[in-house]
């Protein structure tokens, strides 16, 4: 069957590769995967981008997104991403890294990375757990939440509070933008991708480090089905401030 | 920049020649005896002149990772520090092998373990040449022992690093760092251009994945158990080259030498001077002085120890690179070891005194 192209109303984003994605059902990164491809194709960016994956379920990006790629070790890819964009200032960074990678071990490079006003974009995908290693507490776990590392739900006697990191890197002078993004429905992921748009022109303007999270599912660490994971996570935004927050 | 005699700290040389041999960054955190590296380079503000990148940034962990990053670009990045920083270091320096890239790592030894001494040490031998890290990997390891070599070494470390991809260490210690000698800086050259090193690097990252064809990722990740075995085959092949060619020492007095001391960087020094005593006095001390650690010169050690009945190894450790030394001979000779710890230091006439009991000379 040949297709008229004047009848393709929607299609693959150019940069997303053919390679079967290893991601669980209902797991965001796909999701967000495709929103990154999608804005760097719309914003002719795929050659002149340098993208740091870090390590996590997403350690395997560089098969999904066609464009150059760094794998940098657990929690240093804002390290990482300071010597390239320095080093290689015409081009656009970015780190794409998990809330495990950037909130507990590395703590130190985001900070300090968004503390100089490194020019990148600061990818954060906060989905409560590591889900790479089986759903453990992760520093943004909420009190209450049940993992395989606080299975009576997390509590401050134990395991302390939730590290509000992207609201920490509001109050630094290094950051230009700052915006807390879902992909849980089509409203907003519309919304993400304007935001994802608006901190890459930032990068490029050279303003200083841009964070956009994405707060996300993690099906098979939550145990939850896709749709109840979407749910409890539509649930759980009510009650956190959502959109730009700088 | 014409070359240019200097007298300065080893530290200094070799900040001097950094800027010198074009290195496109620095990334460090202060630590004794080596903070004069930072402060030199920020002293002479290289990214006026030559367009070098220089950052004391917030951790050790965090310099190894920009240099990580920098050398993934096809860029000449380099840190330095000493034990704690270095041992902080350890796993940036797995990656950085683990994904085949070149860099300079100085690392300006002091007396340990734990936060230790500042006085200089050369306890940190076994981490540079037995691999500090995890997974199998080797550095090219090369051992200055004199402020003029401080500053040579770091276009033999690049070189190497370039040639083979995989991080070089200099591995110096606080009196090399901190004394002051005469000193030829090399003349200056220029950065390699972006386009020098596309062309010179064709596994760099430059960002421009669709208008090239070849390699657009640095990773060191592989599950397939098959695939991996490869390219830690393929990376062992290379250090067996290295091993066969790249092995570097300084013999001297060896010829007909009845004792042998073996001693790298400051402590061959003080051996060099044993060794005239020794002479003076009508005994036949020889030195042999790796300047490479890893790989080992075990062909030039056989070879001065021909005629020896007994092998001094001489550091400023609890005995580290006598195994080596052992390995090479085959323990055919008896080997045996005189040092010092913690930041103290050994004299000439210490030296010779224990090899005239050691061997009852
Ligand atoms: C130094 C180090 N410690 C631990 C690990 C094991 N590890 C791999 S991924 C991961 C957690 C990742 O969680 P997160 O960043 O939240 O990403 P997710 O998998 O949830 O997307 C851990 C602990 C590692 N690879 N390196």
């Amino acid at each position: 069957m040949s297709v008229n192209t004047k009848d393709i109303v929607y299609h693959r984003p150019r940069l997303l590769t053919d390679n079967n994605m290893h991601y669980c059902p209902g797991c965001s990164h796909a999701a967000i995967h495709k929103i990154l491809a999608d804005v760097l194709s719309d914003m002719n960016l795929a050659d002149n981008v340098i993208g740091i994956g870090s390590v996590g379920c997403s350690v395997f990006i560089y098969n999904y997104i066609d464009i150059d790629w760094i794998e940098a070790a657990h929690g240093r890819a804002p390290a990482v991403a300071t010597a390239v964009s320095r080093l290689n200032p015409q081009k656009l960074v970015f780190t794409y890294q998990g809330d495990g990678d950037m909130a507990s071990i590395g703590t130190t490079e985001i900070i300090h990375a968004a503390n100089r006003g490194e020019n990148i974009t600061v990818i954060f995908i906060n989905n409560s757990v590591y889900g790479m290693t089986g759903g453990q507490m992760a520093p943004t776990t909420p009190l209450g939440m049940k993992t395989v590392t606080c299975p009576d739900g997390r509590n401050v006697e134990q395991n302390g509070y939730p590290l509000p990191i992207t609201d920490l890197l509001t109050r630094l002078p290094g950051t230009c933008f700052v915006s807390r993004e879902a992909v849980t429905t089509y409203k907003h992921v519309l919304h993400a991708k304007k935001a994802l748009r608006k901190a890459f022109q930032n990068t490029l303007e050279k303003r200083g480090t841009s964070v956009v999270e994405f707060v996300a599912t993690c099906c098979s660490g939550w145990k939850m089905s896709p749709v109840e994971a979407n749910e409890w996570l539509n649930t759980r935004m009510k009650q956190m401030k959502m959109g730009r927050l700088k | 920049m014409e070359s240019e005699v200097r007298l300065m700290k080893g530290n200094e040389a070799l900040a001097h020649a950094a800027i010198r041999y074009g290195v496109d960054a620095y990334f460090g955190y202060p630590i004794t005896p080596q903070s004069e590296i930072i402060e030199t380079l920020m002293a002479q503000r290289p990214w006026q002149s030559t367009g070098m990148t220089v950052m004391q940034v917030e951790s050790e962990v965090s310099a190894i990772h920009m240099v990580y990053g920098a050398a993934a670009t096809g860029k000449r990045a380099m840190t330095s520090s000493s034990g704690p920083g270095i041992s902080l270091m350890q796993g940036g320096i797995s990656y950085l092998c683990g994904a085949n890239l070149p860099c300079l790592i100085v690392n300006v030894m002091r007396g340990g373990p734990g936060l230790g001494t500042i006085q200089p040490s050369q306890a940190d031998y076994y981490q540079a040449v037995k691999g500090g890290g995890h997974g199998d990997y080797k550095l090219f390891t090369l051992a200055p022992s004199s402020v003029q070599e401080m500053a040579d070494f770091v276009s033999v470390a690049f070189d190497w690093a370039f040639r083979n991809c995989n991080p070089a260490m200099i591995l110096a210690d606080g009196t090399i760092g901190q004394m002051m000698e005469k000193v030829v800086l090399p003349p200056a050259r220029p950065r390699l251009t972006d386009d020098e090193i596309a062309h010179k690097y064709p596994w760099a990252i430059d960002g421009a994945r669709h208008s090239r064809i070849g390699s657009n990722r640095i990773a060191s990740l592989e599950l397939d158990a098959a695939v991996m075995e490869q390219r830690n085959c393929e990376r062992q092949h290379k250090y067996e080259l290295a091993e066969q060619n790249d092995a570097r020492a300084e013999a001297t007095l060896t010829a007909d030498a009845e004792v042998l001391i073996v001693a790298f960087g400051s402590a061959a020094r003080i051996c060099a001077k044993a060794v005239d005593l020794a002479r003076a006095e009508g005994l036949k001390l020889g030195l042999l002085r790796p300047i490479t650690l890893w790989p080992f010169p075990s062909a030039y050690l056989r070879e001065a120890a021909e005629h020896a009945r007994g092998i001094l190894c001489v550091e400023l450790n609890a005995g580290q690179m006598i195994d080596d030394v052992r390995i090479a001979v085959e323990s055919r000779i008896l080997v045996e070891h005189y040092g010092r710890l913690g930041g103290a230091v050994f004299t000439p006439t210490e030296i010779v005194s224990a090899a005239k009991n050691i061997f009852k000379l």
